[in-house]
């Protein structure tokens, strides 16, 4: 059973990636990618249990955390071509 | 108990399975940004909530339903904040939801 919803997963995964490559704008491939990773947190998830080792589930943990900060730091770089505040005044060429 | 467990663990893994499957065909087939964010929503909440629910009923009363709860917790706060992010950029980056400009008889959105 857990082979069956890690084959389902599999598929999902598939539909994003094609997603990922055909989307005809930037925000097409971000919103495939983070559907990609969250389909990454479970399908590490069901493969501890498959293997018999729950301890996965850690790295499935972290691996949410991590999908969400780079996702959000993509949308905020390709909203605002750079990860500083928006409404930063400030003169920053010498960083 | 354990017979009662399995099953309930099956149903809500299949149901999962096929939950995401139906998000991801409308990720694919839907046809605008904004439309795409529902099937990527649909995977983010019910998806994968009915399969960490299945794999709670496998693991009992452990440490392992508490990480699956916190997983499924942190999921649940992180995929509207990145969609409500996301359709926000959108519309910074001049992508208009389809009925809008269908309505106004204006330009299919720009491609950025």
């Amino acid at each position: 059973m857990f082979a069956a919803a890690s084959i389902a997963i599999l598929v999902v995964m598939a539909m994003a990636l094609a997603r990922a490559v055909i989307g005809p704008n930037v925000y097409d491939r971000i919103l495939a990618v983070n559907t990609f990773g969250t389909l990454t947190v479970a399908l590490i998830a069901v493969h501890g249990f498959l293997t018999g080792r729950p301890e996965f589930l850690d790295i499935s943990l972290v691996y949410a955390l991590i999908n969400f900060i780079g996702t959000i730091a993509v949308t905020k770089y390709v909203t605002y071509t750079h990860l500083r505040s928006p409404d930063d005044e400030q003169d920053w060429e010498d960083v | 108990m354990a017979l009662l467990a399995d099953l309930l663990s099956w149903i809500c893994l299949l149901a999962g399975g096929a939950l995401a499957l139906i998000g991801g065909l409308g990720l694919l087939r839907l046809p605008d940004v904004f439309a795409r964010m529902h099937g990527a929503g649909m995977v983010d909440t019910l998806g994968l909530g009915l399969i960490l629910v299945g794999l709670m009923f496998q693991a009992g009363f452990t440490l392992i339903t508490v990480k699956l709860i916190l997983i499924f917790g942190f999921v649940l706060y992180t995929g509207p904040t990145t969609t409500h992010a996301l359709a926000q950029a959108c519309l910074n980056g001049g992508v208009r939801p389809r009925a809008a400009h269908k309505d106004a008889g204006g330009e299919p959105s720009s491609t950025p």
